[in-house]
Protein backbone atom coordinates (compact mmCIF):
# COMPACT_ATOMS: atom_id res chain seq x y z
CA UNK A 1 0.00 0.00 0.00
CA UNK A 2 1.64 3.21 -1.13
CA UNK A 3 -1.16 5.74 -1.28
CA UNK A 4 -4.13 6.93 0.69
CA UNK A 5 -7.58 5.77 -0.26
CA UNK A 6 -8.97 9.32 -0.04
CA UNK A 7 -8.30 12.54 -1.93
CA UNK A 8 -8.96 14.76 1.07
CA UNK A 9 -8.52 14.40 4.80
CA UNK A 10 -11.96 15.35 6.08
CA UNK A 11 -12.17 13.02 9.03
CA UNK A 12 -10.75 9.83 10.50
CA UNK A 13 -14.09 8.19 9.66
CA UNK A 14 -13.09 8.03 5.95
CA UNK A 15 -9.69 6.45 6.56
CA UNK A 16 -8.93 2.75 6.66
CA UNK A 17 -6.52 1.15 9.11
CA UNK A 18 -4.01 0.81 6.25
CA UNK A 19 -4.28 4.54 5.54
CA UNK A 20 -3.47 5.33 9.15
CA UNK A 21 -0.53 2.91 9.19
CA UNK A 22 0.78 4.46 5.96
CA UNK A 23 0.59 7.93 7.50
CA UNK A 24 2.46 6.68 10.58
CA UNK A 25 5.17 5.03 8.50
CA UNK A 26 5.67 8.19 6.45
CA UNK A 27 5.65 10.27 9.64
CA UNK A 28 8.53 8.12 10.96
CA UNK A 29 10.58 9.26 7.98
CA UNK A 30 9.63 12.89 8.49
CA UNK A 31 10.43 12.73 12.20
CA UNK A 32 13.92 11.74 11.12
CA UNK A 33 14.02 14.69 8.68
CA UNK A 34 12.99 17.31 11.26
CA UNK A 35 15.79 16.19 13.58
CA UNK A 36 18.48 16.75 10.93
CA UNK A 37 20.72 19.82 10.79
CA UNK A 38 18.80 20.95 7.69
CA UNK A 39 15.17 20.27 8.50
CA UNK A 40 13.75 20.92 5.09
CA UNK A 41 13.03 18.75 2.06
CA UNK A 42 12.03 20.03 -1.38
CA UNK A 43 9.11 17.59 -1.95
CA UNK A 44 6.25 20.10 -2.27
CA UNK A 45 8.15 23.00 -3.82
CA UNK A 46 5.59 23.21 -6.65
CA UNK A 47 2.57 23.23 -4.32
CA UNK A 48 0.80 26.23 -2.81
CA UNK A 49 -1.21 25.72 0.35
CA UNK A 50 -3.76 28.09 1.86
CA UNK A 51 -4.36 27.94 5.60
CA UNK A 52 -7.87 29.16 6.24
CA UNK A 53 -8.59 29.60 9.91
CA UNK A 54 -12.12 30.75 10.61
CA UNK A 55 -11.61 29.99 14.28
CA UNK A 56 -8.77 30.74 16.68
CA UNK A 57 -5.82 28.40 16.86
CA UNK A 58 -2.19 28.59 17.95
CA UNK A 59 -0.79 25.08 17.94
CA UNK A 60 -2.58 23.62 14.96
CA UNK A 61 -1.98 26.66 12.77
CA UNK A 62 1.69 26.88 13.71
CA UNK A 63 2.15 23.15 13.34
CA UNK A 64 0.54 23.07 9.88
CA UNK A 65 2.51 26.11 8.76
CA UNK A 66 5.77 24.60 9.95
CA UNK A 67 4.97 21.28 8.29
CA UNK A 68 4.21 23.08 5.02
CA UNK A 69 7.41 25.10 5.18
CA UNK A 70 9.52 22.04 6.01
CA UNK A 71 8.15 20.48 2.83
CA UNK A 72 9.07 23.63 0.86
CA UNK A 73 5.47 24.43 -0.08
CA UNK A 74 4.40 28.04 -0.59
CA UNK A 75 2.04 29.13 2.15
CA UNK A 76 -0.68 31.76 2.33
CA UNK A 77 -2.41 32.44 5.61
CA UNK A 78 -5.86 33.69 6.20
CA UNK A 79 -7.77 34.33 9.36
CA UNK A 80 -11.42 35.22 9.52
CA UNK A 81 -11.02 38.13 11.90
CA UNK A 82 -9.11 40.20 9.33
CA UNK A 83 -10.94 39.25 6.14
CA UNK A 84 -13.91 39.89 3.91
CA UNK A 85 -15.90 37.21 5.73
CA UNK A 86 -16.86 40.05 8.01
CA UNK A 87 -18.22 41.91 4.97
CA UNK A 88 -20.64 39.07 4.22
CA UNK A 89 -18.78 36.91 1.72
CA UNK A 90 -19.83 33.25 1.62
CA UNK A 91 -17.43 30.39 2.32
CA UNK A 92 -17.44 29.11 -1.28
CA UNK A 93 -16.80 32.59 -2.66
CA UNK A 94 -13.93 33.17 -0.26
CA UNK A 95 -12.33 29.86 -1.13
CA UNK A 96 -12.90 30.15 -4.88
CA UNK A 97 -11.26 33.57 -4.84
CA UNK A 98 -8.28 32.09 -3.08
CA UNK A 99 -8.17 29.18 -5.52
CA UNK A 100 -8.27 31.60 -8.46
CA UNK A 101 -4.86 32.65 -7.26
CA UNK A 102 -3.72 29.08 -8.07
CA UNK A 103 -3.72 27.34 -4.72
CA UNK A 104 -3.45 23.53 -4.74
CA UNK A 105 -4.41 22.62 -1.21
CA UNK A 106 -6.55 24.11 1.51
CA UNK A 107 -6.11 23.51 5.23
CA UNK A 108 -9.24 24.73 6.95
CA UNK A 109 -10.57 25.19 10.45
CA UNK A 110 -14.18 26.27 10.69
CA UNK A 111 -16.71 26.58 13.54
CA UNK A 112 -19.40 24.67 11.59
CA UNK A 113 -19.37 20.87 11.51
CA UNK A 114 -19.15 19.57 7.94
CA UNK A 115 -17.67 22.78 6.51
CA UNK A 116 -14.73 20.88 5.05
CA UNK A 117 -16.92 18.21 3.50
CA UNK A 118 -19.02 20.96 1.94
CA UNK A 119 -15.93 22.60 0.53
CA UNK A 120 -14.54 19.33 -0.84
CA UNK A 121 -17.76 18.88 -2.82
CA UNK A 122 -17.71 22.35 -4.36
CA UNK A 123 -14.14 23.38 -5.00
CA UNK A 124 -11.32 21.78 -6.90
CA UNK A 125 -8.50 21.44 -4.38
CA UNK A 126 -7.25 18.97 -1.80
CA UNK A 127 -8.86 19.77 1.53
CA UNK A 128 -7.37 19.03 4.93
CA UNK A 129 -9.66 19.43 7.90
CA UNK A 130 -7.95 21.23 10.77
CA UNK A 131 -11.04 21.04 12.96
CA UNK A 132 -14.70 21.62 12.03
CA UNK A 133 -16.90 22.62 14.95
CA UNK A 134 -17.54 19.78 17.35
CA UNK A 135 -17.21 17.23 14.54
CA UNK A 136 -13.68 16.03 13.73
CA UNK A 137 -10.06 17.07 14.12
CA UNK A 138 -8.30 14.28 12.23
CA UNK A 139 -4.67 15.38 12.41
CA UNK A 140 -4.92 15.75 16.20
CA UNK A 141 -6.23 12.18 16.50
CA UNK A 142 -3.47 10.91 14.21
CA UNK A 143 -0.75 12.59 16.22
CA UNK A 144 -2.27 11.36 19.49
CA UNK A 145 -2.31 7.78 18.25
CA UNK A 146 1.16 8.21 16.77
CA UNK A 147 2.44 9.43 20.15
CA UNK A 148 0.86 6.42 21.90
CA UNK A 149 2.49 4.13 19.35
CA UNK A 150 5.84 5.83 19.93
CA UNK A 151 5.59 5.63 23.72
CA UNK A 152 4.08 2.16 24.12
CA UNK A 153 5.26 0.48 20.92
CA UNK A 154 1.78 -0.19 19.58
CA UNK A 155 -1.78 1.08 19.83
CA UNK A 156 -3.45 -2.30 19.39
CA UNK A 157 -4.88 -3.66 22.61
CA UNK A 158 -4.00 -0.56 24.67
CA UNK A 159 -6.60 0.95 26.97
CA UNK A 160 -7.16 4.65 26.47
CA UNK A 161 -9.48 6.84 28.50
CA UNK A 162 -10.58 10.24 27.22
CA UNK A 163 -11.54 12.49 30.13
CA UNK A 164 -13.56 15.69 30.11
CA UNK A 165 -15.87 17.55 27.78
CA UNK A 166 -16.68 14.78 25.31
CA UNK A 167 -19.86 16.50 24.15
CA UNK A 168 -18.18 19.56 22.63
CA UNK A 169 -14.89 17.94 21.64
CA UNK A 170 -13.90 17.21 18.05
CA UNK A 171 -10.66 15.77 19.42
CA UNK A 172 -12.63 13.14 21.35
CA UNK A 173 -14.66 12.00 18.33
CA UNK A 174 -11.65 11.77 16.00
CA UNK A 175 -9.65 10.02 18.71
CA UNK A 176 -12.40 7.44 19.25
CA UNK A 177 -12.55 6.64 15.50
CA UNK A 178 -8.78 6.50 15.16
CA UNK A 179 -8.08 4.40 18.26
CA UNK A 180 -10.90 1.96 17.48
CA UNK A 181 -9.59 1.50 13.92
CA UNK A 182 -6.15 0.72 15.31
CA UNK A 183 -7.57 -1.87 17.71
CA UNK A 184 -7.36 -0.01 21.02
CA UNK A 185 -9.97 -0.14 23.79
CA UNK A 186 -11.50 3.24 24.44
CA UNK A 187 -13.35 4.64 27.45
CA UNK A 188 -14.81 8.09 27.93
CA UNK A 189 -15.06 9.67 31.35
CA UNK A 190 -16.76 12.84 32.52
CA UNK A 191 -19.90 14.23 34.15
CA UNK A 192 -23.13 12.80 32.66
CA UNK A 193 -24.01 16.19 31.19
CA UNK A 194 -20.84 16.26 29.08
CA UNK A 195 -21.10 12.72 27.72
CA UNK A 196 -23.25 12.39 24.57
CA UNK A 197 -26.25 10.14 25.14
CA UNK A 198 -25.55 7.50 22.48
CA UNK A 199 -21.74 7.50 22.68
CA UNK A 200 -21.63 3.80 23.61
CA UNK A 201 -22.96 2.99 20.12
CA UNK A 202 -19.46 3.89 18.88
CA UNK A 203 -18.14 0.93 20.87
CA UNK A 204 -16.68 2.84 23.78
CA UNK A 205 -17.06 2.26 27.51
CA UNK A 206 -18.54 5.00 29.67
CA UNK A 207 -17.39 5.72 33.21
CA UNK A 208 -18.27 8.57 35.52
CA UNK A 209 -15.72 7.89 38.25
CA UNK A 210 -12.28 9.23 37.33
CA UNK A 211 -10.38 6.96 39.73
CA UNK A 212 -11.99 3.82 38.30
CA UNK A 213 -11.24 5.01 34.76
CA UNK A 214 -7.60 5.70 35.55
CA UNK A 215 -7.16 2.33 37.24
CA UNK A 216 -8.43 0.66 34.07
CA UNK A 217 -6.36 2.54 31.50
CA UNK A 218 -2.80 2.63 30.08
CA UNK A 219 -3.18 6.13 28.68
CA UNK A 220 -5.28 9.07 29.89
CA UNK A 221 -6.05 11.83 27.40
CA UNK A 222 -7.23 14.87 29.38
CA UNK A 223 -9.45 17.31 27.46
CA UNK A 224 -10.07 20.95 28.09
CA UNK A 225 -13.50 22.21 29.13
CA UNK A 226 -14.69 24.08 26.04
CA UNK A 227 -16.40 26.98 27.76
CA UNK A 228 -16.69 28.88 24.46
CA UNK A 229 -18.99 26.19 23.07
CA UNK A 230 -21.13 25.87 26.20
CA UNK A 231 -24.23 28.02 26.06
CA UNK A 232 -25.70 26.66 29.26
CA UNK A 233 -24.12 25.50 32.49
CA UNK A 234 -23.22 21.80 32.33
CA UNK A 235 -21.79 21.58 35.86
CA UNK A 236 -22.18 23.72 39.00
CA UNK A 237 -18.70 25.28 39.02
CA UNK A 238 -15.24 24.88 37.55
CA UNK A 239 -13.95 24.22 41.08
CA UNK A 240 -16.31 21.31 41.48
CA UNK A 241 -15.34 19.94 38.07
CA UNK A 242 -11.67 20.08 39.09
CA UNK A 243 -12.40 18.21 42.30
CA UNK A 244 -14.28 15.45 40.46
CA UNK A 245 -12.44 15.19 37.14
CA UNK A 246 -9.14 17.06 37.49
CA UNK A 247 -5.97 14.97 37.37
CA UNK A 248 -3.52 15.76 40.18
CA UNK A 249 -0.26 14.26 41.35
CA UNK A 250 -1.59 12.48 44.44
CA UNK A 251 -4.28 10.74 42.35
CA UNK A 252 -1.69 9.77 39.73
CA UNK A 253 0.74 8.45 42.37
CA UNK A 254 -1.92 6.43 44.14
CA UNK A 255 -2.52 4.28 41.02
CA UNK A 256 -1.06 0.78 40.95
CA UNK A 257 0.64 1.19 37.57
CA UNK A 258 2.30 4.08 35.81
CA UNK A 259 0.00 5.52 33.13
CA UNK A 260 0.84 7.87 30.29
CA UNK A 261 -0.79 11.31 30.40
CA UNK A 262 -1.72 13.23 27.25
CA UNK A 263 -3.37 16.56 26.53
CA UNK A 264 -4.21 18.03 23.12
CA UNK A 265 -3.69 21.60 24.36
CA UNK A 266 -4.36 24.35 25.16
CA UNK A 267 -3.96 23.38 28.83
CA UNK A 268 -5.96 25.07 31.54
CA UNK A 269 -3.49 24.44 34.32
CA UNK A 270 -5.23 23.72 37.59
CA UNK A 271 -8.55 22.81 35.94
CA UNK A 272 -8.41 19.47 34.09
CA UNK A 273 -4.75 18.85 34.96
CA UNK A 274 -2.42 20.28 37.58
CA UNK A 275 0.97 21.77 36.69
CA UNK A 276 3.01 19.04 38.39
CA UNK A 277 1.21 16.35 36.35
CA UNK A 278 1.50 18.27 33.06
CA UNK A 279 5.24 18.67 33.63
CA UNK A 280 5.85 15.18 35.05
CA UNK A 281 7.78 12.49 33.21
CA UNK A 282 4.58 10.52 32.66
CA UNK A 283 3.24 13.31 30.50
CA UNK A 284 3.99 13.25 26.75
CA UNK A 285 2.33 16.59 26.02
CA UNK A 286 5.38 18.14 24.37
CA UNK A 287 6.17 14.98 22.41
CA UNK A 288 2.63 15.24 21.02
CA UNK A 289 3.46 18.71 19.73
CA UNK A 290 6.71 17.55 18.13
CA UNK A 291 4.99 14.57 16.54
CA UNK A 292 2.27 16.90 15.27
CA UNK A 293 4.64 18.46 12.76
CA UNK A 294 5.86 15.08 11.49
CA UNK A 295 2.33 13.66 11.20
CA UNK A 296 1.06 16.76 9.35
CA UNK A 297 4.03 16.59 6.99
CA UNK A 298 3.12 12.99 6.25
CA UNK A 299 -0.54 13.87 5.59
CA UNK A 300 0.32 16.78 3.27
CA UNK A 301 2.99 14.75 1.47
CA UNK A 302 0.68 11.80 0.90
CA UNK A 303 -2.24 13.95 -0.29
CA UNK A 304 -0.17 16.21 -2.54
CA UNK A 305 2.02 13.42 -3.78
CA UNK A 306 -0.83 11.14 -4.73
CA UNK A 307 -0.05 10.18 -8.32
CA UNK A 308 -2.78 11.24 -10.71
CA UNK A 309 -3.58 8.46 -13.13
CA UNK B 1 9.53 -12.11 -25.85
CA UNK B 2 13.28 -12.04 -25.51
CA UNK B 3 14.81 -14.49 -23.06
CA UNK B 4 16.39 -12.87 -19.99
CA UNK B 5 20.13 -12.37 -20.45
CA UNK B 6 22.55 -12.80 -17.60
CA UNK B 7 25.21 -10.07 -17.49
CA UNK B 8 27.02 -11.03 -14.30
CA UNK B 9 26.84 -14.42 -12.63
CA UNK B 10 27.75 -14.99 -9.02
CA UNK B 11 31.44 -15.55 -9.86
CA UNK B 12 31.95 -12.46 -12.05
CA UNK B 13 29.79 -10.52 -9.60
CA UNK B 14 32.27 -11.16 -6.78
CA UNK B 15 35.23 -10.35 -9.07
CA UNK B 16 33.63 -7.03 -9.97
CA UNK B 17 33.13 -6.11 -6.32
CA UNK B 18 36.74 -6.97 -5.53
CA UNK B 19 37.96 -4.91 -8.49
CA UNK B 20 35.83 -1.89 -7.50
CA UNK B 21 37.17 -2.13 -3.94
CA UNK B 22 40.77 -2.09 -5.19
CA UNK B 23 40.03 0.89 -7.41
CA UNK B 24 38.62 2.72 -4.38
CA UNK B 25 41.76 1.93 -2.34
CA UNK B 26 43.94 3.40 -5.12
CA UNK B 27 42.23 6.76 -4.57
CA UNK B 28 41.19 6.70 -0.91
CA UNK B 29 44.14 4.83 0.65
CA UNK B 30 43.03 3.49 4.02
CA UNK B 31 39.64 5.29 4.05
CA UNK B 32 40.58 7.37 7.10
CA UNK B 33 39.09 10.47 5.47
CA UNK B 34 36.46 8.79 3.32
CA UNK B 35 32.96 7.43 3.85
CA UNK B 36 30.54 5.32 1.86
CA UNK B 37 26.86 6.20 1.40
CA UNK B 38 24.50 3.74 -0.24
CA UNK B 39 21.27 4.98 -1.84
CA UNK B 40 18.02 3.36 -0.76
CA UNK B 41 16.50 0.98 -1.54
CA UNK B 42 18.87 -1.20 -3.60
CA UNK B 43 22.17 0.67 -3.44
CA UNK B 44 22.62 -0.18 0.23
CA UNK B 45 23.37 -3.85 -0.53
CA UNK B 46 26.24 -2.84 -2.82
CA UNK B 47 27.48 -0.30 -0.27
CA UNK B 48 27.52 -2.92 2.49
CA UNK B 49 29.23 -5.45 0.24
CA UNK B 50 31.92 -2.94 -0.79
CA UNK B 51 32.39 -1.97 2.85
CA UNK B 52 32.89 -5.61 3.83
CA UNK B 53 35.36 -6.18 1.01
CA UNK B 54 37.33 -3.01 1.89
CA UNK B 55 37.51 -4.04 5.54
CA UNK B 56 38.83 -7.44 4.47
CA UNK B 57 41.51 -6.04 2.14
CA UNK B 58 42.57 -3.20 4.43
CA UNK B 59 42.27 -5.37 7.56
CA UNK B 60 40.18 -2.67 9.23
CA UNK B 61 37.39 -3.25 11.70
CA UNK B 62 35.05 -0.61 10.35
CA UNK B 63 34.67 1.87 7.52
CA UNK B 64 31.80 4.39 7.87
CA UNK B 65 28.91 3.28 5.68
CA UNK B 66 25.54 5.02 5.67
CA UNK B 67 22.16 4.63 4.02
CA UNK B 68 20.41 7.54 2.34
CA UNK B 69 16.79 7.74 1.23
CA UNK B 70 16.06 10.20 -1.56
CA UNK B 71 12.26 9.93 -1.88
CA UNK B 72 11.53 13.43 -0.53
CA UNK B 73 14.09 14.94 -2.93
CA UNK B 74 12.84 13.30 -6.13
CA UNK B 75 11.31 15.35 -8.92
CA UNK B 76 9.13 12.48 -10.14
CA UNK B 77 7.43 11.32 -6.94
CA UNK B 78 4.08 12.44 -8.25
CA UNK B 79 4.44 10.29 -11.37
CA UNK B 80 4.89 7.02 -9.55
CA UNK B 81 4.06 5.64 -6.14
CA UNK B 82 7.12 5.60 -3.95
CA UNK B 83 7.55 4.43 -0.39
CA UNK B 84 10.16 6.23 1.65
CA UNK B 85 12.85 4.14 3.32
CA UNK B 86 15.07 4.73 6.29
CA UNK B 87 17.95 7.19 6.23
CA UNK B 88 20.78 6.21 8.53
CA UNK B 89 23.95 8.29 8.51
CA UNK B 90 25.54 8.15 11.96
CA UNK B 91 28.79 9.90 11.07
CA UNK B 92 29.78 13.39 9.98
CA UNK B 93 30.27 13.98 6.25
CA UNK B 94 31.60 17.55 6.61
CA UNK B 95 34.98 17.76 4.80
CA UNK B 96 35.01 14.03 4.06
CA UNK B 97 35.44 12.30 0.73
CA UNK B 98 32.09 10.70 0.04
CA UNK B 99 31.58 7.71 -2.24
CA UNK B 100 27.92 7.55 -3.29
CA UNK B 101 26.90 4.02 -4.17
CA UNK B 102 23.97 2.77 -6.23
CA UNK B 103 23.28 -0.46 -8.07
CA UNK B 104 22.18 0.78 -11.51
CA UNK B 105 22.85 4.18 -13.09
CA UNK B 106 20.01 4.78 -15.53
CA UNK B 107 18.54 8.28 -16.08
CA UNK B 108 20.68 9.91 -13.38
CA UNK B 109 17.66 11.33 -11.58
CA UNK B 110 18.13 9.26 -8.43
CA UNK B 111 21.74 10.44 -8.17
CA UNK B 112 20.62 14.06 -8.67
CA UNK B 113 18.17 13.63 -5.79
CA UNK B 114 20.87 11.80 -3.81
CA UNK B 115 23.26 14.74 -4.11
CA UNK B 116 20.57 17.09 -2.80
CA UNK B 117 19.65 14.76 0.04
CA UNK B 118 23.27 14.28 1.03
CA UNK B 119 23.91 18.04 1.24
CA UNK B 120 21.32 18.26 4.02
CA UNK B 121 23.87 16.47 6.21
CA UNK B 122 26.82 18.79 5.57
CA UNK B 123 29.34 19.88 2.98
CA UNK B 124 31.64 17.07 1.88
CA UNK B 125 35.09 17.78 0.48
CA UNK B 126 34.63 15.60 -2.53
CA UNK B 127 31.90 13.34 -3.89
CA UNK B 128 32.36 10.39 -6.23
CA UNK B 129 29.89 7.97 -7.69
CA UNK B 130 30.23 4.20 -7.80
CA UNK B 131 27.72 1.98 -9.60
CA UNK B 132 27.56 -1.71 -10.37
CA UNK B 133 25.84 -1.26 -13.75
CA UNK B 134 26.06 1.80 -15.98
CA UNK B 135 23.33 1.97 -18.64
CA UNK B 136 25.21 4.51 -20.67
CA UNK B 137 22.70 5.34 -23.41
CA UNK B 138 19.78 6.31 -21.21
CA UNK B 139 20.93 9.36 -19.29
CA UNK B 140 18.59 12.36 -18.81
CA UNK B 141 21.10 14.42 -16.85
CA UNK B 142 24.84 15.09 -17.18
CA UNK B 143 25.85 12.62 -14.47
CA UNK B 144 28.64 10.05 -14.81
CA UNK B 145 30.03 7.43 -12.48
CA UNK B 146 33.73 7.39 -11.62
CA UNK B 147 33.76 3.70 -10.75
CA UNK B 148 31.68 1.29 -12.83
CA UNK B 149 31.22 -2.44 -12.42
CA UNK B 150 30.02 -2.95 -15.97
CA UNK B 151 28.82 -0.68 -18.74
CA UNK B 152 25.95 -1.95 -20.85
CA UNK B 153 23.93 -0.73 -23.82
CA UNK B 154 20.27 -1.42 -23.37
CA UNK B 155 17.05 0.11 -24.61
CA UNK B 156 14.75 1.95 -22.25
CA UNK B 157 12.00 -0.69 -22.31
CA UNK B 158 14.37 -3.32 -20.99
CA UNK B 159 14.79 -3.75 -17.29
CA UNK B 160 18.10 -4.38 -15.58
CA UNK B 161 17.69 -6.45 -12.43
CA UNK B 162 20.31 -6.84 -9.75
CA UNK B 163 19.75 -9.79 -7.41
CA UNK B 164 21.51 -10.08 -4.07
CA UNK B 165 22.41 -13.10 -2.01
CA UNK B 166 20.86 -11.30 1.00
CA UNK B 167 17.42 -10.89 -0.55
CA UNK B 168 17.04 -13.07 -3.64
CA UNK B 169 19.40 -15.88 -2.59
CA UNK B 170 21.92 -15.45 -5.41
CA UNK B 171 24.17 -12.68 -6.72
CA UNK B 172 23.44 -11.93 -10.35
CA UNK B 173 22.65 -9.19 -12.82
CA UNK B 174 20.29 -9.82 -15.71
CA UNK B 175 18.32 -8.00 -18.37
CA UNK B 176 14.66 -8.74 -18.92
CA UNK B 177 11.83 -7.42 -21.02
CA UNK B 178 9.22 -8.09 -18.39
CA UNK B 179 7.32 -5.31 -16.81
CA UNK B 180 6.75 -5.98 -13.15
Amino acid sequence: MTKLSTKHLLGIKDLSEQDIQLIFKTADNFKDVINRPIKKVPSLRDITIANLFFENSTRTKLSFELAEKRLSADVVNFSASSSSVKKGETLIDTVNNILAMKVDMVVMRHPNPGACMFLAKHVDARIVNAGDGAHEHPTQALLDAYSIREKLGTVKGKKVVIVGDILHSRVALSNIFCLKKLGAQVMVCGPTTLIPKYISSLGVKVEHDLRKALEWCDVANMLRIQLERQEIKYFPSLREYTMMYGLNKSLLDSLKKEITVMHPGPINRGVEITSDVADSKQSIILQQVENGVAVRMAVLFLLAGRAEN
Amino acid sequence: MVKPRIILNSQTFQLTITRLSHQLIEVHNDFSDSVIIGLQPRGIFLARRIQKELCRILKKKNIPCGELDVTFYRDDFRKKELIPNKTNIDFIIEDKNVVLVDDVLFTGRTIRAGLDAMLAFGRPKDVELLVLIDRRLSRHLPIQAKYKGKTIDSIASEKVRVDWKETEGQDKVWITNEQD
